[in-house]
């Protein structure tokens, strides 16, 4: 089986007048196309995990391998460059850039990689938003929108470049429990028709069983590591 | 490129009256700058007119003991076919005295070529009175006024070799200088000949010249082809003090600039500062979908750039307005402007290239906290 992501032995120590250790030692790799949780209570480090897994953070030991490849050697340019191509972040901050519409803001990761805007790239940027009920709403200003709106603005922005991983913290984590409903729905619903590898941080049980991998962190370490 | 570009004009639109702000500081400064550099130009300009531009830039004269220029139709006809020369006339000029109303007063006895002199003091714009006449005299203001003498009236000159003669005054005249108003006596050349009793001599060859500030070059030039008991001098070296003033204008001024320029960098540098931590926000996740950091440089350096030019499009407009006005305002009990206008197309378009390059300087350090920004400092504080 080929794995789309993987940590090996993964330290991560925040410097400051007292270094903290937040990651012990983690080794995990991540199937591709599966579904998987990562569940803990809050300061366990599920967000120090995700952001290393993302390259947005150095993890201080160990390595990150994604798609088979370490990224120990990127400079900070083929880091951005893979961010770009193969991952696809949504946090539990919307992040929209205010001064753009919400269908530039879904392009945006597309211009990041190239400056032609073809239609082809319109077209799919367009059937995405469709697919998160977005249609109406496409050329709001991404400030004028409810916030489940930004937030499915902000995962069709993670889907726009067709990247081969999905990595997303508590993305419901600021929507009321309905709209969280409909949004992992639609999480699955893209899951299905993408084959893309989703890794998901959430505090809500319900999403987590239906995950076909359960991943518990307690204390920077891997506490629980369950299969469906 | 064309993102940066596309994202640093979103940014400068999405806050329109901020960012016009900014371009109306950095025009006023360029505009002050624009004002300042038009008006000293234009006050050296009407200087330097006032003080040569009625007179000769260079002036041929001779070293023989009488003072005057052996076979000067020769040289005459040399120098003014010139085509390079505005204007060239031979003058006899000889110092006397006159007693009239007795009054006892030093004059200078100036006969020149007519109209060739025209050229040069423009005499006949500055009769105020009568006119040149064959054998009559024109005299000064002001030395009129001391001898209390009005046209048609006698005067009598005393050469400085003893002749003595009567003189009819034909008319009046105003150079502009109180010097010269209260001692020349004017006449056309063979009148002064005929009154010094010079047969066909004269003692100076005055040459005008387009460009002013190019005498001393024309009069080394001449030097090396005239005579050698000849002398070529030019307005530059009599006037050491006027040119030492200009040139104390000129570091005032170019002074004065530096430090608005200083300004204005100054004042952009903590504005783009602001926005940068406005759009750090932006910026981190524009770093985490993978914006190179250079890109994210790139932003602000635009930034900076765009500022830059509609700023220096205002400061030139701003401070024509600025001049355009003083010569409407500051003007003289005729209404002509107090200082003229001299708008130098060269200095505008350098106003407006500052103004850019003060704009880009500024953004450099915004540029590089962007380039540095590191996502993790937004992703980690939402
Ligand atoms: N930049 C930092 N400097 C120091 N400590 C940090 C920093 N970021 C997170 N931590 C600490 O690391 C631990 C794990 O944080 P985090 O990964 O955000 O946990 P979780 O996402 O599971 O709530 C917490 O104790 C937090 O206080
Ligand atoms: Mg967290």
């Amino acid at each position: 089986m080929v794995n789309a992501l993987e940590l090996k032995h993964v330290d991560k120590v925040y410097d400051g007048p007292v270094p903290t250790q937040v990651l012990f030692d983690i080794n995990l790799a991540f199937a591709e196309n599966s579904f998987n949780a990562i569940i803990g209570s809050s300061g366990s480090g599920k967000s120090t995990l995700l952001n290393i897994m993302g390259t947005l953070d150095r993890a201080t030991k160990g390595e990150v391998w994604v798609n088979s490849q370490s990224t120990a050697k990127l400079s900070r340019d083929g880091l951005a460059e893979l961010r770009n191509q193969t991952i696809g972040f949504v946090f539990q901050f919307h992040f929209l850039l205010p001064e753009f519409t919400a269908l530039e803001n879904v392009l945006l990761p597309h211009r990041i990689g190239t400056s032609i805007i073809s239609k082809e790239i319109v077209d799919r940027a367009h059937d995405i938003m469709e697919l998160m009920g977005l249609s109406k709403v496409k050329n709001n200003p991404s400030a004028r929108m409810s916030g489940g709106q930004q937030q499915r603005t902000a995962i069709a922005r993670a889907l726009i470049n067709q990247p081969s991983i999905i990595l997303a913290d508590e993305p419901t984590g600021n929507l009321d429990s309905e709209t969280t409903e409909t949004t992992y729905e639609l999480l699955r619903k893209i899951h299905q028709e993408l084959n893309t590898t989703f890794i998901i941080i959430t505090h809500d049980r319900r999403v987590a069983e239906k995950a076909d991998r359960i991943v518990e962190i307690r204390d920077g370490k891997i506490a629980l590591d369950m299969y469906r | 490129m064309r993102l940066a570009l596309a994202i640093a004009s979103r940014f400068l639109l999405s806050s329109k009256s901020q960012s016009v702000l900014i371009a109306l500081g950095i025009g006023v400064g360029i505009g002050v700058q624009v004002f300042i550099g038009s008006l000293i130009t234009g006050l050296q300009v009407s200087l330097i007119d006032t003080t040569i531009g009625n007179s000769a830039h260079i002036t041929i004269t001779s070293r023989n003991a009488d003072r005057t220029i052996d076979d000067w139709q020769e040289l005459y006809a040399r120098v003014s076919q010139n085509p390079k020369y505005a204007a060239t006339s031979a003058t006899l000029t000889r110092p006397g005295f006159t007693v009239t109303n007795n009054q006892f007063e030093t004059i200078l006895i100036r006969g020149f070529q007519l109209p060739q002199a025209d050229g040069i003091y423009n005499l006949s714009q500055a009769l105020i009175a009568g006119e040149f006449r064959s054998g009559e005299v024109v005299i000064g203001r002001e030395l009129a006024t001391e001898l209390n003498i009005e046209p048609g009236d006698e005067i009598t000159i005393l050469t400085g070799a003893g002749q003595r003669s009567q003189a009819v005054v034909s008319g009046l005249i105003d150079l502009k200088v109180a010097a010269i108003n209260r001692s020349w006596v004017l006449m056309d050349l063979s009148t002064a000949q005929e009154l010094l009793k010079i047969e066909n001599l004269v003692t100076a060859i005055e040459i005008q010249l387009p460009d002013v500030f190019t005498a001393r070059e024309e009069a080394e030039r001449l030097k090396t082809e005239l005579d050698e008991y000849l002398r070529v001098e030019n307005w530059k070296d009599q006037n050491e003090q006027l040119l030492t003033g200009l040139q104390g204008q000129s570091t005032s001024s170019l002074m004065i600039q530096i430090f608005v320029i200083i300004a204005i960098s100054l004042g952009i540098t903590s504005v783009l500062a602001i926005t940068v931590m406005q759009k750090s926000r932006q910026i981190g996740i524009l770093k985490a979908m993978g914006i190179k950091d250079r890109q994210a440089s790139l932003i602000f350096l635009f930034q900076g750039l765009m500022l830059g030019i509609l700023g220096g499009i205002l400061g030139i407009a701003i401070g024509l307005g600025l001049a355009f006005s003083f010569t409407k305002f500051a003007v003289n009990p005729d209404g002509s402007p107090l200082v003229p206008l001299v708008i130098v197309p060269t200095f505008l378009i350098g106003s407006g290239l500052v103004a850019i390059a003060a704009s880009i300087l500024a953004s450099l350090a915004p540029a590089r906290r962007s380039q540095k920004l590191d996502p993790m400092e937004v992703i980690r504080n939402g």
